[in-house]
């Protein structure tokens, strides 16, 4: 039987879930999704975590949970920083130790991933998770390669303009043969942490939400890293949170391109990155003239509110374009 | 140039004592009040914490009696301190505040780079006086903490309730007072011997409790609603992780001097609860908290600002540690909508649940 690896669907699955499940795969190993995020899955995590953390690593508890007497191993790298002199953020760097101490918890893969020095560590941490499961170096280097190009694929689906879902189903060949939903006429720019945008269930599906009200939406991830930094560079300091750097980044870009109608930046309570970028992000809206909607999500945010500030934040973008209002 | 910074505790003292003698004209702005944080929590982020928004305070409240220019440390991160100067310099500007900024970043490069800011504010003075002001300030942070660390023993033990933070302010002035090196030296004496002459009853039994958390809030009482001086009300000796001292030998200049940075004590005991550094002091709070629990206290307090994002993690490993070494803690979270008397009602629990299991501890 094979070994039983469970990755939980939170916090930086949506960047790298296509390169670990074939890995894992190529290894031999059977890769085990915790379900999509529900009331059940938040509710377990809001119990075992502390109440200041931020919302995303709460519902991430919950995925371990969830994972729980399913699997043989959970895999949970310390992130530490996924690129030169950047991190990621305090919780990311503390979370195995966070979650170490739940009850009933299988062994844990808590490699550390570090570039802060700017070295190829990735392939250390890697080698060392391939070490769990064979002891044929040359295999784990193939499984690697193999990986890192499953990861490119799924980088550039996501350049096309797909959202992490659509492009995880081209990868899969989950596809159906059905003609693309037609264009919206409003183009918004969605902006926040990926585990705050893509999972439908903390943000009340606000991409989908969007798209039925008539926009197409597109994040910081349909932009390629190089656009990102060079315009991330214009700040006086640089960002040293790789997820910040993103969102400015892709914030100042889209300020400048004309087919962009309404920027939304998307906020966990007490995210500390997201109090410091999103204060930048909207100061530059603010200068720019782009209609801008603040979203501070957290476990009590009401579906029913959230609508209604995105109707009548897409009221003000039509009306904007229309010309009736001046700069917002 | 009219030069402010940033308060935090009693940090004033020593950078007063290194920007003087360099001929650099200096406002430190207002102790932080009300005021400051009703400006800061106005104009700043609503999710920044605690010491972003007394900074902001502070420098509209600086600005106002006519500073000109801001010197404030950076930072590379993970902890958002290292961002703090870029946020506030944009908020001021939008503000019409016009406040320049000299950010002293840990050099990325070069040295020079950092060399060169010095060299902005200091003017003409040769390096050798830069280096000698740099010492005269350090002399002056040793001291006040001499002075604070006395305190902390004799509050709990007064006979006359007050009369502690009476001497300590008293004590604080000669120190803050003193103009040259030979100054400080018969200040130091003076002020220590002041501190000794707070009467205390030695046979009081006292509670001890380690203070561990963010060095914002355990340095600077205002952001921590005095908590120091209540816990010494109610009859607790508390023993700080965290002194100005120590922690600028240890991160300018790097544990050249000797003295009693305990940071890598610290880090080492924190093992196997967080074995990774989180940014900030969130692993010495836990490795603090360790020690203090191997070395019998009664009891440990955290404190942060609310959003702290390194101490909340500290503060969800905690726990295990209460219940490996059976010591109680207690985690404080301080913001704007602190109030004072909900935190001493939350002490006086405290304190009698460590009272109540000592005397049984005793009793056995």
């Amino acid at each position: 039987m094979p070994v039983k690896v469970g990755i939980p669907r939170a916090l930086l699955y949506y960047y790298y879930y296509p390169l670990w499940k074939t890995f894992f795969e190529e290894l031999g190993a059977q890769v085990i999704l915790s379900s999509p995020s529900t009331k059940g899955i938040l509710t377990d995590g809001l119990k075992s975590a502390v109440d200041e953390i931020c919302l995303p690593v709460k519902l991430a508890f919950g995925h371990v949970q969830d994972l729980i007497g399913k699997v043989d191993f959970i895999l949970l790298p310390r992130l530490i920083s996924i690129r030169k002199n950047e991190y990621i953020c305090p919780k990311f760097l503390g979370l195995p130790d966070m979650v170490r101490r739940l009850a009933g918890i299988p062994p844990l893969i808590d490699v550390n991933v570090n570039r802060y020095k700017g070295n190829n560590e990735l392939y250390q941490a890697v080698k060392e998770v391939g070490r769990l499961f064979t002891r044929n170096h040359l295999k784990i280097w193939l499984a690697y390669r193999r990986s890192l190009k499953v990861h490119r694929h799924y980088f550039r689906l996501l350049h096309l303009g797909l959202m992490p879902a659509d492009a995880l189903a081209v990868l899969e060949n989950r596809v159906k043969n059905e003609p693309l939903p037609a264009p919206g006429k409003i183009t918004v720019a969605l902006l926040g942490h990926p585990y705050n945008i893509y999972d439908p269930f903390i943000n009340m599906n606000i991409i989908g939400r969007l798209r039925t009200m008539g926009a197409n939406v597109i994040t910081a991830e349909n932009l390629k890293q190089k656009i990102v930094r060079s315009y991330a560079a214009r700040l006086p300091k640089k960002l040293f949170w790789t997820l910040g750097q993103h969102m400015i980044g892709a914030a100042l870009h889209y300020l400048e391109r004309p087919e962009i109608n309404g920027m939304i930046h998307i906020a966990a309570f007490g995210c500390g990155p997201d109090s410091m970028t999103g204060e930048l992000i909207e100061r530059k809206a603010r200068g720019a003239g782009m209609p801008f909607l603040n979203l501070t999500l957290d476990e009590h945010t009401g579906e029913a509110g959230v609508i209604t500030r995105l109707e009548a934040f897409l009221d003000m973008v039509r009306w904007k374009m229309a010309g009736t209002v001046g700069v917002t | 140039m009219r030069l402010t910074f940033p308060h935090m505790g009693n940090m004033y003292i020593p950078l007063t004592a290194i920007l003087q003698p360099l001929g650099v004209e200096v406002v430190v702005p207002p102790p932080s009040s009300k005021r400051t944080l009703t400006l800061g929590s106005k104009y700043g982020p609503e999710f920044a914490c605690l010491p972003l928004k007394l900074n902001l305070g502070n420098f509209i409240e600086a600005y106002e009696l006519g500073a000109n220019t801001v010197v404030m440390a950076g930072g590379c991160g993970p902890c958002r301190f290292g961002y703090y100067a870029q946020i506030e310099q944009a908020i001021l500007k939008d503000l019409g505040y016009e406040l320049q900024f000299i950010v002293l970043e840990p050099p990325e490069r070069h040295i020079n780079e950092l060399l060169r800011k010095i060299r902005d504010i200091a003017g003409r003075s040769s390096w050798w006086q830069i280096v000698q002001a740099i010492r005269f300030g350090y002399q002056k942070a040793l001291a006040v903490d001499e002075i604070e660390r006395s305190a902390l023993f004799s509050r709990p033990r007064e006979k006359v309730p007050g009369s502690t933070d009476d001497a300590l302010k008293k004590a604080l002035e000669m120190i803050h007072s003193a103009a040259t090196p030979r100054e400080l030296t018969a200040a130091r004496e003076r002020a220590l011997a002041l501190m000794g002459e707070v009467a205390v009853d030695m046979d009081r039994p006292v509670l001890k409790v380690g203070l561990v958390g963010e060095i914002y809030t355990i340095l600077e009482p205002f952001a921590n609603l005095y908590l120091e001086r209540h816990l010494g009300r109610l009859g607790v000796e508390v023993e700080r992780s965290i002194y100005l001292s120590g922690w600028v030998n240890e991160h300018l200049f790097r544990g050249l001097a000797r003295g009693i940075g305990s940071g890598k004590k610290a880090r080492a005991a924190s093992y196997p609860y967080l074995r990774h550094f989180v940014g900030g002091h969130g692993q010495e709070t836990i490795g603090g908290a360790v020690l203090y629990a191997r070395r019998g206290y009664d009891g440990i307090i955290q404190v942060f600002p609310f959003t702290c994002m390194p101490e909340i993690v500290a503060e969800s490993i905690l726990p295990d540690i209460s219940k490996d070494y059976g010591i109680h803690s207690l985690t404080l979270i301080m913001d704007e909508n602190t109030g004072e008397a909900g935190m001493v009602t939350r002490l006086e629990a405290f304190t009698d649940l460590l009272a109540r299991k000592k005397e049984t501890k005793e009793a056995l």
